[in-house]
C-alpha cells in the first residue's frame, strides 16, 4: 500500500515535472526573436511577405502564444508531439529515427572512457610520482582540455587521410553490399573516431577519480593486512583494492551521463553522424519549436 | 603579392588545361556509383516546385525534369522540351514536349502536367515573379503547352530551367492534398527526371538510382548517386582528399577551397555559379541617422579597401563584383564606379555632408554581424577601416539567423554584411532589393530603404524589354545608378566553388552548378 502510495505520487511529479519543462521551453522559443517561418525563408532564399503569412498560417504561428501552447500542451497529453515545421515529418518518428546512433556513440563512449580511465587511473595510483603517471595525467588532461572539434578534426587528419584506416563522415557505407556482419563491421568502423573523440573528454574525470580514489584505498587498513597475509601486490590491487576504489566512478558515471550527450552533439557534428545531437542543434538554430521540444520530452522521461 | 597573383593565373590556366583536355578525349562510360556531398545540409522537401534552395535543387533536379536546361554560355538548349517558340508580341510561349518522356511510375508526361506544375509553381513557390505574368496555359495537343502571358516577359526562359520549374506529375500531386505538405515531396517520389528516388534518410542521406525509361537513349550515364550530408566543412574537405566523396558543390571557405586546390587528385573550379549569382556585400539602410546623405555612403565606399576583402580575408578565393548582378552574367556591367580605397575623399566627403572630426570622430554606426557563419572577419575588417575615417563602429553579433533576420526585416540596422542570391534573371532575384516597392517586407527584401522613382521606371521597363540589347543597356543604367548612390556596397561573388575528383567526367557546370541534371555525368576507369 505504502510503496504503491510512494510510487504514484512519484510518477505523477514525474509527469507534473516534464510538463513544467515542456511549458518553460516553449515559452523561452517563443520569447526568442523570430520563428521558424524566418529559417524556412532562410532554406529558400527569401521569400515575399504572402508566402510568409502562408508558412504561419500552416503551422499555427499566427495564433496567440496562449492558444498555441494550449494546443501543444493538449497533444502532448494524448502522446503525440506534434509535426516538424522544418523536416516536415512527425516529431516522433524523427527522433525514433536518430535515437539509435545517438545511444549506441554515448553507451560506447561512455563505457570505453570508463574502461581506459580506470586502468589508466589504477596504474598511475601505483607509483604516484612515476613517469608513467605523469604521462597518464598528461594525456588526460590534455583530451579534457582540446576542444572536441579539434580533437575530431585532428583524428580524421591522422586516420582517414594520411593513413586512410578509418571513413571520414557517417555511420555506414551505403554503396556496400553484404549480410548481417558485414554490416555490423562496417558500422563499427565507422564509429572508432567518434567514439574516441568523445571518450577524450571524460577520460580525464575517470582517470583522475580512479587514481585518487586508488590512492586512498591503498593506503587504508585492510589493503595493509591483505599484504600482511603474504598475497601479491597484483592480487592486491586487482582483486581487493579495485572494487572498493571503482564505487566512486560508478556514481560519476551516471551523473556524467547528461554530459556525455551534450558532448555528442559536437561530435555528431564533425562526424556527421546521424544522431539525436545533430537534430536537436539544428533543430534550434531553425526555431522548429516541435522537434525541440519533442527531443527535451525524450531526453527528460530518460532521466 | 605579384608573386602569388602570377602564381594563380598560372594555377588558374593549368587547371582550365588541364580540365579541358581531360574530358574532350574520354568517351563517357556507363555505370558506376557517384558519391557527392548534398550542398546546404538536409532538405526540407524534394520536390522543387514548392521549395527553393540548394539543398533541394541537387536532388530535386535529378528528381525531377524542367522544360530547358543552360550552358556554360547562358544559351538555352532542349531538355524536356525539345523545341520552343515565343511569338512576335511575347505574349505566347509554345513549348514542345519530348514525345516519349515518362514518370517514374511509367505515365506519359504530357502538357496536362506542364500546366499543372506551372499553377503549382504559381501558387507555393516562393519566387512569386517567376510566373506572374503567366495567364493560363493551353494544352491544344498531348505534347504542346501554351503559356498565355499577360505582358512579355523574358524572364521566363531562365525561370523554366535548373531547378525552377520543376516538372511535377498531375496524378500524383493533383489528389486534393496540399503540394506544399504533400507525402510524396520526400518519399515514393515520383519524377520526370533522369534519376528515381530509393531512399531519403534526413540527416544522413538522399539515395537516387539511374531511371531506366528516361527518355534520353542511353542517358544517364551512372548508375546511382549518393547525396551524402556532411555539414562540417573540414570533415567533407577530408571525405574529398580520401575518395569517400568524388563531387562537392558551393564550397566556399577559403581556406578550403586553397588546400583542396593543392592537391593534385581533386579539380576545383568556380566555375558553375552565374545563375544562382550570390554576392556578398555591405548593406547600408538608407532611412536612418548620417547613412541619409549620399556622400556618408560614398565616403564609407571609399574608406573600405576591397582589395584587402579579397585577397587577405577571402584568400584570393572570390571575384570582385561591383554591383547587384553577378559577375558571370551576361547582364553585368564591370564600367561603373569602383570605390578605389582612397582615404582624403572619404573624408573630405564627410566633411561636405556636415559631420566634421571632434576627438578623432565623426559620429557612431552600428553594424550587425548575421547569424551565419563567414562573415566575422568582413565585419571586422570594415570596424577597423571606417575607424579611420572616424566613424565609430559598434558591432552587434546575432546568435542565429532568425535573430538577424528580424533586424534587417525591420529594418533595424544601419550597416549589416549579407549575401543574397541573383537565382537567374535579375526579375526573380535582384528586383528584390531594389524596387521602392519592397522596402522593409522582411529579410532580403529591399532592406535597404532605397527608393529611386527612375530604377523602379528601369526595372518596370527591363522586365517586359524583348530586345536583348535594349535590355542590357537598361541593366547597365540601372547598375550605374545603383553604385552611384551606394545603397548597398558590393564586394565579391560569394566564392563557391565545385571540387571533384578527377574520376569524374563532365562534372555539373552550365550555370546552375548541382542545381542542373546530373544525367551527363559519368566515371572514369
Amino acid at each position: 500500500m505504502n510503496a504503491l502510495h510512494v510510487t504514484t505520487t512519484r510518477i505523477f511529479y514525474a509527469i507534473l515535472l516534464l510538463l513544467a519543462v515542456l511549458v518553460l521551453n516553449f515559452t523561452m522559443m517563443h520569447l526568442a526573436p523570430g520563428d521558424v517561418a524566418d529559417t524556412i525563408a532562410q532554406s529558400m532564399g527569401g521569400a515575399d511577405e504572402e508566402t510568409m503569412a502562408q508558412i504561419r498560417a500552416d503551422y499555427g504561428l499566427d495564433k496567440s502564444f496562449l492558444v498555441q501552447l494550449g494546443s501543444y500542451l493538449g497533444r502532448v497529453l494524448r502522446f503525440d508531439l506534434g509535426y516538424s515545421f522544418y523536416y516536415n515529418q512527425p516529431v516522433t518518428s524523427l527522433i525514433l529515427q536518430r535515437l539509435p546512433a545517438t545511444l549506441l556513440l554515448v553507451f560506447t563512449a561512455q563505457i570505453f572512457a570508463m574502461f581506459i580511465g580506470v586502468v589508466l587511473g589504477v596504474i598511475s595510483a601505483r607509483r604516484p610520482n612515476g613517469i608513467l603517471s605523469h604521462f597518464v595525467t598528461f594525456i588526460a588532461l590534455f583530451g579534457y582540455s582540446a576542444p572536441v572539434f579539434w580533437t575530431g578534426i585532428l583524428l580524421l587528419i591522422g586516420f582517414s587521410l594520411k593513413i586512410q584506416w578509418f571513413p571520414v563522415a557517417g555511420m555506414r557505407d551505403v554503396t556496400l553490399e553484404g549480410g548481417f556482419a558485414v554490416r555490423a563491421l562496417d558500422i563499427m568502423r565507422h564509429m572508432v573516431l567518434p567514439t574516441i573523440t568523445l571518450s577524450s573528454i571524460f577520460l580525464a574525470l575517470y582517470s583522475r577519480l580512479s587514481r585518487a580514489s586508488m590512492m586512498e584505498t591503498l593506503g587504508s587498513d585492510y589493503v595493509r593486512t591483505a599484504k600482511a597475509k603474504g598475497l601479491t601486490e597484483r592480487e592486491v590491487v586487482y582483486k581487493h583494492a579495485l572494487k572498493n576504489a571503482l564505487s566512486p566512478v560508478i556514481t560519476l558515471a551516471g551523473l556524467q551521463f547528461s554530459a556525455v550527450i551534450s558532448g555528442a552533439v559536437l561530435v555528431e557534428t564533425v562526424f556527421a553522424w546521424p544522431g539525436l545531437g545533430t537534430l536537436a542543434f539544428q533543430s534550434i538554430l531553425a526555431r522548429d519549436t516541435p522537434t525541440i521540444l519533442g527531443i527535451l520530452f525524450f531526453s527528460s522521461s530518460l532521466l | 603579392m605579384k608573386h602569388s597573383t602570377k602564381n594563380l593565373v598560372a594555377a588558374t590556366l593549368i587547371a582550365v588545361c588541364a580540365a579541358g583536355t581531360g574530358w574532350a578525349q574520354d568517351t563517357p562510360k556507363a555505370g558506376g556509383t557517384l558519391v557527392v556531398a548534398l550542398p546546404g545540409g538536409t532538405p526540407r522537401v524534394l520536390n522543387p516546385a514548392v521549395q527553393s534552395g540548394t539543398a533541394t535543387g541537387m536532388p530535386g533536379s535529378q528528381l525531377f525534369a524542367s522544360p530547358l536546361r543552360y550552358d556554360e554560355d547562358w544559351t538555352p538548349k532542349p531538355y524536356l522540351a525539345k523545341s520552343w517558340e515565343v511569338s512576335d508580341d511575347g505574349l505566347k510561349v509554345t513549348l514542345h514536349l519530348q514525345e516519349n518522356a515518362t514518370f517514374h511510375d511509367g505515365v506519359p508526361i504530357t502538357s496536362e502536367d506542364v500546366a499543372f506544375s506551372v499553377d503549382v509553381i504559381k501558387k507555393y513557390h516562393p519566387f512569386k515573379s517567376m510566373f506572374a505574368p503567366v495567364e493560363s496555359v493551353d494544352t491544344p495537343d498531348e505534347h504542346t503547352a501554351v503559356l498565355n502571358l499577360t505582358s512579355p516577359h523574358p524572364a521566363l526562359m531562365l525561370a523554366m530551367s535548373g531547378q525552377l520549374m520543376a516538372i511535377i506529375p498531375k496524378h500524383i500531386y493533383g489528389d486534393g492534398q496540399d503540394p506544399k505538405n504533400h507525402p510524396r515531396n520526400n518519399q515514393d517520389v515520383v519524377g520526370s527526371g533522369p534519376f528515381k528516388l530509393v531512399e531519403f534518410k534526413p540527416g544522413e542521406h538522399v539515395i537516387l538510382e539511374r531511371y531506366d525509361g528516361y527518355w534520353e537513349e542511353g542517358l544517364p550515364y551512372l548508375d546511382r548517386i549518393v547525396a551524402r550530408i556532411i555539414n562540417d566543412s573540414s570533415a567533407r574537405a577530408i571525405a574529398l582528399q580520401n575518395g569517400e566523396i568524388q563531387l562537392s558543390t558551393f564550397e566556399m571557405e577559403p581556406t578550403t577551397i586553397n588546400r583542396l586546390q593543392s592537391d593534385e587528385n581533386l579539380t576545383v573550379t568556380k566555375e558553375g555559379y552565374g545563375g544562382i549569382g550570390a554576392i556578398d556585400w555591405l548593406a547600408m539602410n538608407t532611412t536612418r541617422g548620417p547613412l541619409q546623405d549620399v556622400r556618408v555612403r560614398q565616403a564609407i565606399a571609399y574608406a573600405i579597401d576591397k582589395n584587402f576583402i579579397l585577397k587577405a580575408l577571402m584568400r584570393g578565393t572570390a571575384v570582385e563584383a561591383k554591383t547587384g548582378i553577378h559577375p558571370d552574367s551576361p547582364l553585368y556591367n564591370p564600367e561603373v564606379e569602383a570605390y578605389e580605397v582612397d582615404l582624403d575623399k572619404a573624408n573630405a566627403l564627410l566633411d561636405e555632408a556636415g559631420f566634421p572630426l571632434e576627438n578623432g570622430k565623426r559620429f557612431e554606426l552600428n553594424i550587425e554581424l548575421p547569424g551565419f557563419p563567414g562573415y566575422k572577419a568582413q565585419t571586422e575588417y570594415i570596424k577597423a577601416a571606417l575607424s579611420k575615417v572616424g566613424i565609430d563602429v559598434t558591432v552587434r553579433a546575432h546568435p542565429d539567423f532568425p535573430t538577424w533576420a528580424r533586424v534587417m526585416g525591420n529594418m533595424e540596422f544601419d550597416l549589416s554584411m549579407d549575401s543574397v542570391y541573383n537565382w537567374g534573371d535579375p526579375v526573380i532575384g535582384v528586383n528584390r532589393t531594389y524596387l521602392s516597392s519592397n522596402i522593409g517586407k522582411g529579410v532580403w527584401s529591399n532592406t535597404q530603404g532605397y527608393a529611386n522613382a527612375r530604377v523602379d521606371e528601369i526595372l518596370a521597363a527591363a522586365a517586359t524589354e524583348m530586345d536583348a540589347e535594349k535590355r542590357k543597356a537598361l541593366y547597365s543604367e540601372f547598375q550605374e545608378i545603383v553604385a552611384e548612390e551606394v545603397p548597398i556596397y558590393f564586394i565579391n561573388a560569394v566564392p563557391q566553388h565545385s571540387v571533384y575528383s578527377n574520376k569524374v567526367g563532365n562534372p555539373p557546370q552550365g550555370i546552375w552548378a548541382s542545381s542542373s541534371p546530373m544525367d551527363k555525368i559519368y566515371l572514369k576507369d
